[in-house]
């Protein structure tokens, strides 16, 4: 591995379809209210890579996510995900897109007037061309996959915050998205609560080999997927052995005043000399 | 207050009438488009038309009745109380009956979409459709535009008879009519323009107050308080665009209809 970058590092996109690369940001720049928020910045995630982004509070992590699926226009620069340019596109265009991508909403917005099961099939629903049985089977796996089968006729208000938030991520999964972004899965969740939620996208990231990006304030939560791996024999997710962890495709982002200072490993994460990100992570 | 330049007011209140209007040509528009959804309309005409008929009711009843009240101590020094009937029915089927049933339907629904908008707006949920593939513009917002303006329509209608049911009461019970005579001098009077012109406003209303609630919603910013705040605004511009475009809307019908 090479030598962690100490001062400003940022990962140079190569040709977005050709790469492998499921989502790349190039030289992408927003502000509000004319205060810039992201400046020019550069990363890709690779297939199959979870990549955790992280930053103060207003740093533009949440933005990220948002202009990723379309959400939001960057003022300038490209985004390319899954090879098409979503900066380019029209709204119309877009959902093609937003199909093929999951996202859990950092307070989950769940649709509170719909119930568990409603809020889960929506996309099925919308998409209209699936049988009631075949909705109702895979809402169960979903919710099976976050163990929360017996919460199908409950409204969201009648859960939990940790409940609610496994039930988006049953609603990000349902369709078996190619790439699933995640807003601060575990912000405000005990520390039991957020290791189970930690668990699903273990195991969303090895079972089924889904791209995502993380935004989380939770260092250890990221530390956690990348020292781990999830057992589909035991239903667990476990630590790895001593030497293996750069066997997990696990990657750090790090965002400081609007630009990229960090993307890498865990390891090289673990040995920056940069001062910024010595204080970050101890 | 915080002061804006004029310069920025300018520009807001540009953008506003822009994305103000871009909003309700994208309502209509959508009525052309897949998907569509009924059982969604459906579901807004009956919170819309049937939540909003008991205030119609009372409003049509008591309008006509008290217009009937007003109206008979100036007919009576006239010697014409006869036309009781005719002066009620005109009122209310041309004027009172679209305007003050269009101005409690806004009340109650321009103010019911913009807080249910504007709470999934501040909680995400708009940005959660359309991340799920679905365009809130189609889901949320033309079957409430459609749903307002068909049964505003009807609602109008209630309200009109009701209006004239309540004037009838007044002319029978408190001013000794003959029945007979009230409601035939009322159904004489009115003609074609004047039903058609009474049946041409609540379509133009029932837009306002839905494309109105809708805009206020959608735009909520700021949490709860930015929720209650386009609340309020959104029931104070339905109300005045209301009232601007019955003056305007009456006019031109006035002077299509060569009313003098």
């Amino acid at each position: 591995m090479a030598a962690p970058p100490s001062a400003i590092v940022e990962r140079a996109p190569s040709e977005p379809e050709a790469s492998g690369n499921v989502i790349v940001f190039e030289n992408v720049s927003i502000a509000f209210e004319n205060k810039p928020v992201l400046d020019g910045i550069s990363f890709c995630l690779p297939k199959g890579e979870s990549k955790a982004i992280f930053g103060v509070a207003g740093s533009g992590k949440s933005t990220i996510l948002k202009m990723a699926l379309g959400l939001l226009k960057p003022d300038n620069g490209h985004i390319y995900v899954l090879g098409e340019d979503v900066t380019q596109m029209s709204e119309d265009a877009l959902f093609d897109i937003r199909r093929k991508v999951g996202i859990v909403f950092q307070e989950s917005a769940l649709f509170d007037s719909l119930t568990v099961r409603e809020n889960v099939a929506f996309r099925l629903l919308e998409e209209g061309n699936i049988s009631d049985d075949e909705v109702e089977k895979r809402v169960r796996q979903a919710l099976s996959f976050v163990e929360l089968e017996n919460t199908v006729d409950k409204f969201p208000a009648e859960l939990s915050g940790g409940m609610r938030r496994r039930v988006a991520i049953a609603r990000a999964i349902i369709t078996e998205p190619e790439i699933l972004l995640y807003d601060s899965p575990t912000g405000g969740l005990d520390p039991v609560t957020s290791t189970t939620i930690i668990q699903l996208i273990v195991k969303q990231r090895d079972v089924y080999k889904t791209s995502s990006l993380l935004v989380t304030h939770r260092l250890q939560d990221a530390f956690t997927m990348a020292s781990h791996y999830f057992d589909r024999k035991t239903n667990e997710m476990r630590p790895l052995p001593p030497g293996a962890r750069s066997e997990v495709p696990m990657a750090f982002l790090i965002l400081r005043d609007g630009k990229v200072i960090f993307d890498g490993g865990a390891h090289e994460l673990a040995q920056s000399k940069d001062e910024y990100i010595r204080e970050y992570i101890s | 207050m915080e002061l804006i330049s004029p310069t920025e007011f300018v520009k807001d209140t540009v953008q506003t009438v822009q994305d103000y209007a871009q909003l309700a040509g994208q309502s209509v528009a959508n009525l052309f488009r897949y998907p569509r959804y009924f059982a969604d309309t459906l579901q807004q005409a009956d919170l819309i038309g049937v939540g909003s008929l008991p205030i119609v009711v009372l409003t049509g009843f008591f309008t006509g009745a008290v217009l009937a009240l007003n109206s008979s101590t100036t007919l009576q020094r006239f010697g014409s109380l006869s036309l009781l009937g005719q002066l009620v029915s005109v009122g209310m089927v041309r004027e009172l009956g679209p305007v003050l049933t269009g101005l409690m339907v806004a009340g109650r629904n321009s103010s019911g979409m913009a807080s249910e908008l504007g709470s999934m707006v501040v909680t995400e949920q708009i940005d959660a459709m359309r991340a799920l593939g679905t365009d809130p513009m189609k889901k949320l917002i033309t079957p409430r535009v459609v749903s307002t303006v068909f049964m505003l329509f009807f609602l109008t209608i209630i309200s009109d008879l009701l209006g004239l049911v309540g004037g009838g009461s007044v002319a029978r019970g408190l001013l000794g009519m003959d029945w007979h005579q009230y409601w035939s001098t009322a159904w004489q009077a009115l003609t074609f323009q004047d039903v058609f012109m009474g049946l041409v406003k609540p379509l133009l209303f029932g837009f306002i107050i839905s494309t109105v609630g809708c805009y206020y919603g959608i735009s909520a910013r700021g949490g709860t308080q930015g929720v209650g705040r386009a609340t309020t605004q959104a029931v104070v511009a339905s109300s005045v665009f209301i009232l601007l475009v019955d003056f305007f809307a009456t006019k031109l019908l006035m002077a299509i209809f060569g009313y003098q």
